[in-house]
């Protein structure tokens, strides 16, 4: 392979990464308070038409681009009402918050099938895109991708060196401790679920306002529930959930682009290579220690003492 | 430990109930239900369709007409497989989500022997599809179980990557080796020989998967409530610690609930691909794998329940169908309910154990 194929491949895998980021990102902060969300899909999905249909009907695209976090805080608001209210099972809830997102999403989606809407476009950074090779690779995206280089910082930094975040941290993993530590373990579980929903739904927004700039059934494609097993990958780490994201991404970028070449590889074992490389990945990750990582609390409820 | 929920405006905070409230459950439900049905009459609305002619179509239309009856049978068939599967899963706290993967290789393996040997006669080829079905769909279950023993790989991100994997293999072999050379382009197999269908019961259109839902379930009520791997499988799924303490073989109860769930679900591919469709084509992927979840988990995991949960949602994938054709409402209508009923259902059963109070001062 020479340089001018690998630069654009990877400039590819940026993007295509980009909003496997924001949904893996939203579900680490989600499961660091001890909620298990696997209505990721859901919420993205739910997050891809909101970010789409008030870009289409309000032509402005950042606004797109907030309705589709404001609609995935309101989804996971839902997970949230039924796991940390009424003490739900976190396994269950999130499923079916999944096939009622999807469902949501296709049943109000219809009506939008094949429309465009107004989406982000590339804009080169100055002086960063002039870089030799990292310029063309990570600078000449579309502003989101740029918003997706900062949140993994912002959100590991929060994690490390605000009360906040540690307080976050502590009730993931002994909720019980944060009690006696006088304050509530459930506040900071709202916490994780409504920001975590908030950044599930930003990726979904991705999708629809960036990747695709136009509405079709499915588009989330999985994409979501790939999410939560980076999540594992990352152990948890919203910096390592950059590294996770990328290397989905490369492997939809290639495969899409072997595709195009016209390979003689039938289509179907393309398509099988993401899957097939989280799969692999998510057995190497919990071989490797990644259940150490794990918040001890993650999935359990907060149960009243009488 | 108090719970408390929305801070000073509500001062509310969880109690436990010193008994819990017996005979709300059908309350409970049919309360769920009339909520889902109450949001569901709102997205009618918002779609421009009154809600009341909406809601009776979807109710005639599964159980208005003896022939609706029997469509909601012949879908209740392969969501009842594939929730009796998922349900031993669950007994062990498996979360098994790849009903819908074990579906697909259970169709691949009947249809493999269907197609391989057209020429074996019914009473040896109707075998070899189950057969055949039940270690395909088995396998594709037991993957999942050995990664997690061996690798402590979570279960359910594997099944479901797998189930993404297993509908593309089953694209592979339609659009590809297997596709029928009279096909027109359509990706489809041939059609099966007619030893390779299972019949109809009578005069009815219902095919004779129903016999093999009766004894499935009653086989599994058998081996739950009466041998002693079925009482290890549901102590170790109460109290894994406790039963590693008794001694029982959990790697074991694993590997082999994982085997019985993947092979039901298999059967349910048989059945599809055998009775429904009688040959291999991509739409008999229509997700009764992901159904099969809601419906086990709102029977809480008991054989008996299963058939008449299956029966209900089946029903509404039936009224959702004849509200498509006769309203324009898009099919995503059932999803919609589907997901509303379990999470209403989720956070009513709250009553049951748990009251609100007002907070003490102290």
């Amino acid at each position: 392979m020479t340089p001018d194929m690998i630069i654009p491949l990877l400039a590819a895998t940026v993007q295509s990464g980009t909003p496997i980021l924001f949904a893996t990102l939203g579900a680490i902060f989600c499961e660091k308070s001890g909620v298990l969300n696997l209505g990721v899909e859901g919420i993205m999905a739910v997050g891809a038409l909101a970010g789409f249909s008030v870009s289409y009907a309000t032509g402005n695209i950042w606004l797109g681009f907030l309705a589709g976090g404001l609609s995935g805080m309101v989804a996971g608001g839902i997970h949230g009402l039924v796991c940390l209210v009424f003490l739900g099972n976190q396994v269950v809830s999130g499923l079916a918050l999944t096939i009622l997102g999807v469902g949501v999403a296709d049943y109000l989606g219809t009506p939008l099938i094949g429309l465009k809407a107004p989406g982000f476009v590339p804009t080169a950074l100055p002086l960063l895109s002039d870089l030799p090779f990292l310029g063309p690779v990570f600078f000449r995206h579309d502003p989101l991708v740029y918003i997706s280089y900062l949140v993994p910082v912002g959100m590991w930094l929060f994690f490390r060196n605000t009360r906040a975040g540690l307080r976050l941290r502590s009730v993931g993993e002994n909720p019980d401790a944060a009690q006696a530590a006088g304050f509530s373990p459930t506040h900071y579980r709202w916490l994780g679920v409504l920001c975590g929903g908030f950044f599930m739904g930003l990726g979904g927004a991705y999708l629809s306002l960036a990747y695709t700039h136009m509405w079709a059934n499915h588009l989330t494609a999985g994409r979501g529930w790939i999410a939560v097993a980076l999540v594992i990958f990352a152990f948890w780490n919203p910096l390592r959930a950059v590294l996770g994201a990328y290397l989905f991404g490369g492997m939809m970028a290639f495969q899409f682009r072997l595709q195009a070449s016209g390979t003689h590889i039938p289509s179907s074992f393309l398509l099988m290579l993401p899957y097939v490389l989280t799969l692999t990945v998510l057995v190497f990750s919990s071989w490797k220690g990644g259940s150490s990582a794990t918040p001890q609390a993650l999935g359990v409820n907060i149960e009243p003492a009488d | 430990m108090d719970t408390q929920i929305t801070g000073k405006m509500l001062d509310l905070t969880i109690r436990k109930r010193q008994e819990s409230l017996k005979g709300t459950a059908a309350l409970i439900y049919c309360g769920a239900v009339l909520f889902s049905l109450l949001l569901s009459a709102a997205l009618l609305i918002f779609q421009g369709n009154s809600p009341v002619e909406g809601i009776s179509l979807l109710l005639q239309g599964a159980f208005g007409s003896m022939y609706a009856i029997e469509d909601c049978l012949i879908k209740a068939v392969p969501i009842y497989l594939c929730s009796l599967g998922v349900a031993i899963a669950f007994r062990l706290q498996i979360w098994n989500i790849g009903a819908e993967g074990q579906f697909a290789l259970g169709a691949i393996g009947a249809t493999w022997v269907a197609i391989s040997f057209p020429g074996l006669p019914s009473w040896a080829m109707i075998p070899l599809m189950m057969g055949a079905a039940f270690l395909l769909g088995g396998a594709w279950g037991v993957i999942p179980a050995i990664l997690k023993l061996k690798m402590k790989a979570n279960e359910i991100i594997v099944t479901l990557m797998l189930n993404y994997i297993a509908i593309l293999i089953l694209d592979y072999l339609v659009y590809g080796p297997w596709k029928a050379s009279d096909s027109y382009g359509f990706p489809m197999t041939d059609e099966f020989s007619s030893a390779a269908i299972i019949g109809t019961i009578g005069e009815t259109s219902l095919n004779w998967g129903l016999l093999i839902c009766l004894l499935s379930g009653i086989v599994i009520y058998i081996f739950f409530k009466f041998t002693v791997m079925g009482f290890e499988l549901k102590a170790s799924g109460e109290n894994v610690r406790a039963a590693r303490y008794a001694g029982f073989p959990y790697a074991r109860l694993v590997i082999i609930s994982m085997l019985l769930s993947g092979a039901f679900a298999g059967w349910a591919g048989f059945v599809e691909a055998s009775a429904t469709l009688n040959r291999l084509q991509p739409t008999i992927m229509v997700g009764y794998g992901y159904t099969a979840i809601v419906v086990a988990w709102l029977a809480r995991l008991n054989p008996f329940y299963i058939g008449i949960s299956s029966f209900l949602l089946a029903g509404l994938r039936v009224g959702a169908e004849n509200l498509q054709l006769e309203l324009q409402v898009p099919a995503a209508f059932g999803d919609i309910m589907e997901g509303m009923i379990l999470l209403t259902i989720l956070a009513a059963t709250f009553f049951i154990h748990y009251r609100f109070a007002r907070r003490q001062r102290s």
